[in-house]
């Protein structure tokens, strides 16, 4: 054996070990720990009656209304994408597979500007929008429209490597022997991309839910009307009501852990079922 | 579906109706038994021009009526020039911190065995997951004067939350994952033999470190710096509190873009997040040239 050969010696590992868990436990454990803990500093009986606050509620309604607009806007897109991406030939698909990359590359703050450009009151479309009596930022289309672009890419990133390595064998197959498109979508493509699709949602969710910059610009912040609950923590924390910030704040942290756990599960279960490095195959 | 791309392919023909005009829009595509192709990609291309081409491309047409000296001021001002500095900086340390950090992070997850690994592997995605706001107000309370970690280090002296050590510490927090998670496959991937037969033909350990594993990973290593480093140019939710938001001290550019709307200064928003913009995408498209680098060595490399 040419372990001891290719291995660290026994007290160099520990070091490492040591200074990863190190770093872990502090940059990520400690702030983990540090949301539940200021949540409950005032007991269990404040900590529900923040959450049970009007506003709160309002807030939460929206941020569920705003996910369930954007997430199966975005699963429909990545779908259509990835089919047309993986499946046939055509010129210029690098050039739409870096496009659809591109609201990664955008500041949030960015992402919300960009809809007070277009739809503002000295927007671009603004004087359009006004005489037909849309009202499409300060407002919840505004946030909707930011949600969507700000989580445009998940799942499509996610699908188009998985449906390239899955080829197009299965599915000419499936033509050949006489089913429909969408048959041939139910039946060959979605069990073989079902991992891939259910990792974007989850992580699609999570950015929809908890998007803080952009929906920030366009929401104007109007109380109970615009807020989501990243928009009300802000509220709650600027009014140095830390308790029940944190309160609120706790519950997007759970969601940030659900989220996680669902991911991790997806890996453990779906592994070979989904793209392997950051940035596969895109011949 | 079926009768669909059909018809679709009959109204080729006939340019005057939508579909026909889709047809000499689109690419030709190289024939394939496959239908939805002109569907896939027309609701693609579609969604694509209205959710992001359109707003984004609104941003370059209000910079446009600024004129350029206008735009040259507004960029240039002492007040957004300190903001660039303060955020280039700010970024550029945490994305060092984390090259370094992410490296031994990334190696331990790979290379070694112990109790909790994939609960700690899970966990490094954490600041993907959490919301910025929730992460700035969290890590605030944490390095403020009166925090868990602020306290004690206010006695040493060290000041963290409302200076730009609590900046670069927020910008830590939300970088760490770009690194570990471009490192880790490509460690995962790295062919033990190589390693072995360096070790059998006298390399010392540190050799064979310095000489074969750390060139390999070096590209991968370079793109996770610059993700990190981009991200760190546009992050707000998870900076904005910890910040101290002091004009020319520890004012980030994206909070200047959010001050500039919020007082109507439209023009000088959009010319600020014009330079922002055009940053991250240079930065972007240098991280793409480093991945198709990483990709070439990484197929020539094992053999």
């Amino acid at each position: 054996m040419t372990k001891a050969a290719t291995r660290e010696p026994a007290h160099v590992q520990l070091l490492l070990t040591l200074a990863a868990l190190g770093f872990i436990g502090l940059f990520l454990v400690l702030p983990l720990v540090a949301v539940f803990a200021q949540a409950l500093e005032k007991g269990w009986d404040a900590y529900v009656a923040a959450l049970r606050e009007p506003m709160a509620l309002s807030a939460l309604r929206l941020t569920l209304l705003t996910a369930a607009i954007a997430v199966p806007a975005n699963v429909v897109f990545g779908v259509a994408a990835s089919w047309a991406i993986a499946k046939f030939q055509f010129p210029g698909k690098d050039a739409l597979i870096t496009l659809i990359d591109l609201p990664f590359g955008v500041s949030p703050v960015i992402s919300g500007m960009v809809f007070i450009l277009l739809f503002g009151r000295q927007g671009l479309l603004g004087p359009w929008a006004e005489a037909h009596g849309l009202k499409l930022v300060f407002s919840v289309p505004g946030l909707v429209l930011a949600t969507l672009f700000v989580t445009f890419p998940f799942v499509a990133r996610e699908l188009i490597p998985l449906m390239q390595a899955a080829g197009t064998d299965e599915e000419e197959a499936a033509r050949v022997l006489g089913a429909s498109g969408f048959q041939i979508f139910r039946r060959v493509t979605l069990p073989n991309i079902k991992w891939g699709l259910l990792y974007g949602v989850i992580l699609c969710n999570a950015r929809a839910m908890g998007e803080f910059g952009a929906v920030s610009v366009v929401s104007g912040h109007i109380r109970g009307k615009t807020n989501t609950l990243p928009l009300h923590v802000e509220i709650l924390y600027n009014e140095y009501n830390f308790q029940a910030a944190f309160a609120v704040a706790s519950l997007l942290a759970f969601l940030a852990l659900v989220t996680l756990a669902l991911k991790t599960a997806i890996e453990w279960r779906g592994g070979a079922a989904l793209p392997q490095a950051e940035d596969p195959g895109v011949d | 579906m079926n009768q669909e791309t059909e018809t679709g392919q009959q109204q080729g023909s006939n340019s005057s109706s939508p579909l026909g005009l889709l047809n000499r829009v689109l690419p030709r595509r190289r024939a394939s038994v496959l239908p939805g192709f002109r569907l896939a990609l027309g609701f693609t291309l579609v969604y694509l021009l209205l959710v992001v081409l359109v707003p984004l491309s609104t941003l370059f047409w209000k910079s446009s009526t600024l004129g350029w000296a206008g735009f040259w001021q507004a960029v240039t001002s002492p007040r957004v020039v300190a903001s660039y500095k303060l955020t280039f900086g700010a970024a550029l340390v945490a994305a060092t911190i984390n090259a370094v950090f992410g490296l031994v992070v990334t190696w331990v997850l790979v290379r070694y065995r112990f109790p909790g690994r994939r609960l700690v592997d899970a966990l490094v995605d954490f600041p993907f997951a959490l919301p910025t706001a929730v992460a700035g107000i969290t890590l605030t309370a944490l390095y403020a004067p009166n925090g868990w970690l602020g306290a004690p280090l206010e006695r040493l002296g060290v000041k963290v939350a409302f200076t730009p050590l609590g900046i670069t510490l927020a910008l830590t927090f939300i970088g760490l994952p770009f690194v570990v998670r471009t490192l880790q496959p490509v460690l995962e991937s790295l062919d033990p033999e190589v390693e072995e037969a360096a070790a059998s033909l006298g390399a010392s350990r540190l050799q064979v470190i310095a000489r074969i594993v750390l060139p390999a990973l070096f590209p991968a290593w370079l793109t996770g710096f610059a993700l990190a480093f981009a991200r760190g140019l546009g992050e707000y939710g998870s900076v904005v509190f910890i910040a101290g938001n002091m004009p020319m001290k520890t004012e980030i550019t994206p909070l200047l873009i959010v001050t500039k709307l919020e007082q109507y200064d439209y023009a000088g928003a959009t010319a600020i997040a014009t330079v922002t913009l055009v940053t991250s995408f240079v930065l972007l498209l240098t991280i793409n040239r480093l991945q198709s680098w990483a990709a070439r060595l990484g197929t020539a490399e094992p053999s």
